[in-house]
């Protein structure tokens, strides 16, 4: 079958200039005049990207931060153009890049939403058209002539959401929508977005989370660094990019953090840090955050937040910490973890990119294929009267 | 092989399969070939007249978008569009047709002035507007795509509808004063007056928006300029009162020259400078051509820099 997307050797380069700023004064440009252009490094957030996609399919981009995934998806939905390359598109594409573009927060519910389907690509008899199924998917129909600025965020999103939803393109982009709302409210973007891709449209899915582009994905492009580095079947690229991902552990060459180990053990999880600082450390401060796949924190703390007694410790240049964490006990999946290290002043290290790792049986309280709601094992005691 | 996937290759062509699927097939290759779309490095310029027609409906939403918007908060809403320019005739009156005694017979110094102003105050507030739309838009631009210039003209079709009814009043205040005019220098003057003033105004416009996203300096630049470009139009005072030729000539470059010029001749029989009204208009034109190119030349990085 001929595909509805080709992407050929899509390539796209940014000049960073060190001063930080893109945008120049006409200062800075007519002393540059003077005294010639100030150097700047260049830099390929794409190379060479190709893969064609077929009617109906939905494909999953994953990758890194930095990747190149958010470009690439830019130049899809022609925000930003290819320094090199071309996309031959057979359909009407629109993105979902974020939801509530072209909101405004003087304008009512009904008005914005016009005004967001117009921008996002609609003619407004086909806002019109579906203008009750968009209300009805928000749920805000009580306040549709009040002006958004009293919605609560969560309200603003639905609404956006529900117009985005009821977009009618051949082709729909989708980036990480699915980490804002609610649960609820993300569950149903999830059986929306099935329905869509049941319809037989073509879906292009950026997310971090494995088990949305797993259950919603047939095929995968995984990217790495600009590049393509691995197409194909979702299963065989989600296992390629977790094998690219660290797994309950991370070393460090450079820097004041030199490994990072999670494990579970029985019922509680033990992270441990090694440390080398070039000064001596009077107060080590360690942060952790536990997060959902879609990247919610769960539960977090540090020694200060914390008020642990420090008084044993003898300030030096280098150690280890444990945290055995025993509470809260997490169900069954997998879980990020980001890491902060620093004194009580200042910052040494952060994690980019999460450390994934895995919790199995913490519980008995869980039940056998018994899914329960969220991901914190409840401990409670039943009394029935 | 060869030839049976040839064969099916011509039938899916011609059309002529009695098979289901291949027609349906068909039907959609033939829409699909309509719409393709080819993503490219920015190559050659055009003003891709089709592609904002297929966009004609965001003129009409960002326009009541801004309009809404715009007085959606205010006591008075639609009364500040009568009374600003009111006001400003008021005062000109007050200071430069009484004290200064300017002469303009046969018109009364208000309307004189009233007529500067309609054409003045819809250019000045387009600019303005125009100048900040593409930052005041950015985080549209970087996430949708669309034919950009379509912010910087709904500007101007916002001032536009404030034009409108200032155009009310200004025909109350001539039924007022009960000047003799004919209708047929009207019909042909004004029209060609807001001409020029459209296509100058665009021009610029466009121009001034595409620079601030470049050069922040711009939004500083651009009311002082304008403050500037009031005196230096015939909007307060005949073009008439400039002494040395010369002067006059460096007047005319500005686009509001010719198009006020010609507003009031729809009024009042007037005799024509020609060459300054011919500078003017080749002005006007030379800023629509260079607005528009230089715009369409940087569009592809605003989402990059705004």
């Amino acid at each position: 079958m001929k595909s509805i997307l080709d992407i050929e050797h899509i390539s796209k380069l940014f000049l960073i200039s060190h001063q930080g700023l893109p945008y120049l004064s006409l200062r800075e440009r007519l002393t540059g005049l003077l005294r010639g252009r100030e150097k700047q490094e260049p830099f390929w957030a794409l190379q060479d990207i190709s893969f064609s996609v077929a009617p109906g399919e939905s494909l999953g981009i994953i990758g890194k931060n930095g990747a190149g995934k958010s470009t690439l998806l830019k130049i899809l939905s022609r925000i930003t153009t290819p320094t090199s390359g071309r996309i031959v598109s057979r359909g009407r594409i629109a993105s979902l890049l974020e939801v509530g573009t072209g909101f405004h927060l003087e304008l009512t519910g009904r008005e914005n939403i016009y005004m967001n389907g117009s921008i996002l690509g609609m003619r407004r008899a086909e806002i019109a058209a579906s203008f009750d199924q968009i209300v009805d998917f928000s749920g805000v129909e009580n306040f549709l002539d009040t002006p958004i600025k009293h919605y609560s965020s969560g309200m603003q999103l639905r609404l956006a959401f529900a117009v985005a939803a009821h977009l009618e393109p051949e082709i729909l982009i989708i980036d990480e929508v699915l980490a804002v709302g609610d649960a609820e409210f993300q569950k149903k973007c999830l059986k929306k977005m099935e329905d869509v891709a049941g319809q037989g449209r073509t879906i292009l899915f950026v997310s971090h989370n494995m088990d949305a582009v797993t259950s919603l994905c047939k095929k995968g492009v995984f990217l790495k660094q600009g590049r393509v580095e691995g197409y194909g079947d979702i299963h065989e690229i989600v296992r390629d990019y977790y094998d690219e991902t660290h797994h309950n552990s991370m070393t460090l060459e450079k820097g004041a953090v030199r490994a990072i180990g999670i494990v579970q053990q029985d019922d509680k999880l033990v992270l441990s840090v090694s440390y080398e600082h070039d000064a001596v450390i009077d107060f080590p401060n360690l942060g952790f955050s536990i997060r959902d796949m879609f990247g919610h924190p769960l539960a977090g703390t540090n020694p200060m937040k914390s008020q642990v007694d420090m008084r044993p410790y003898k300030p030096a240049r280098a150690g280890h910490i444990e945290v055995v964490i025993s509470s809260p006990k997490l169900m069954e999946g997998t879980y990020q973890l980001y890491v902060w290290f620093g004194d009580s002043r200042r910052n040494f290290f952060e994690t980019k990119d999460p450390i994934l790792f895995q919790v199995t049986k913490m519980s008995t309280g869980q039940g056998r294929n018994a899914k329960l709601d969220g991901y914190i094992i409840p401990e409670c005691q039943w009394n029935f009267f | 092989m060869l030839q049976i996937s040839f064969i099916l290759c011509r039938c899916k062509r011609s059309g002529r399969c009695d098979n289901g699927e291949d027609t349906l097939e068909n039907s959609r290759t033939m829409k699909d070939l309509k719409d393709v779309l080819i993503i490219e490095p920015p190559r050659k310029f055009s003003l891709n007249l089709t592609e904002i027609w297929q966009y004609r409906e965001l003129f009409y939403f960002f326009t009541w978008r801004d309009v809404k918007v715009k007085y959606k908060q205010t006591a008075l809403g639609v009364v500040w569009v009568v009374m600003q320019p009111l006001l400003m005739v008021v005062i000109f009156t007050l200071f430069f047709g009484r004290t200064l005694k300017i002469n303009t017979a046969p018109l009364p110094y208000p309307l004189f002035v009233f007529s500067g102003l309609l054409l003045w105050n819809f250019f000045s507030s387009s600019i303005i507007t125009a100048g900040n739309s593409m930052l005041n838009n950015a985080s549209i631009i970087k996430k949708i795509y669309f034919p950009r210039i379509i912010i910087p003209t709904s500007s101007l079709l916002v001032s536009f509808i404030d034009l409108s009814i200032a155009f009310v009043v200004f025909l109350g205040m001539l039924m007022y004063y009960a000047v003799d005019v004919s209708l047929l220098s009207m019909l042909i003057f004004w029209p060609l007056a807001l001409l020029i003033t459209v296509i100058g105004t665009l021009g610029l416009g466009s121009l001034l928006s595409a620079l601030t996203v470049k050069y922040r300096d711009f939004r500083y630049v651009v009311p002082f300029g304008l403050q500037l470009a009031l005196f230096v139009s015939p909007v307060i005072y005949p073009a008439t009162v400039t002494g040395h030729a010369w002067v006059g000539y460096c007047l005319a470059v500005n686009p509001m020259y010719a198009a006020i010029t010609l507003f009031r001749a729809g009024l009042m029989p007037m005799t024509f400078d020609m060459p300054l009204l011919f500078i003017s208009m080749v002005s006007t034109v030379i800023f629509l051509m260079l607005g528009l190119y230089y715009f369409r030349r940087t569009e592809a990085y605003f989402a990059d820099i705004a």
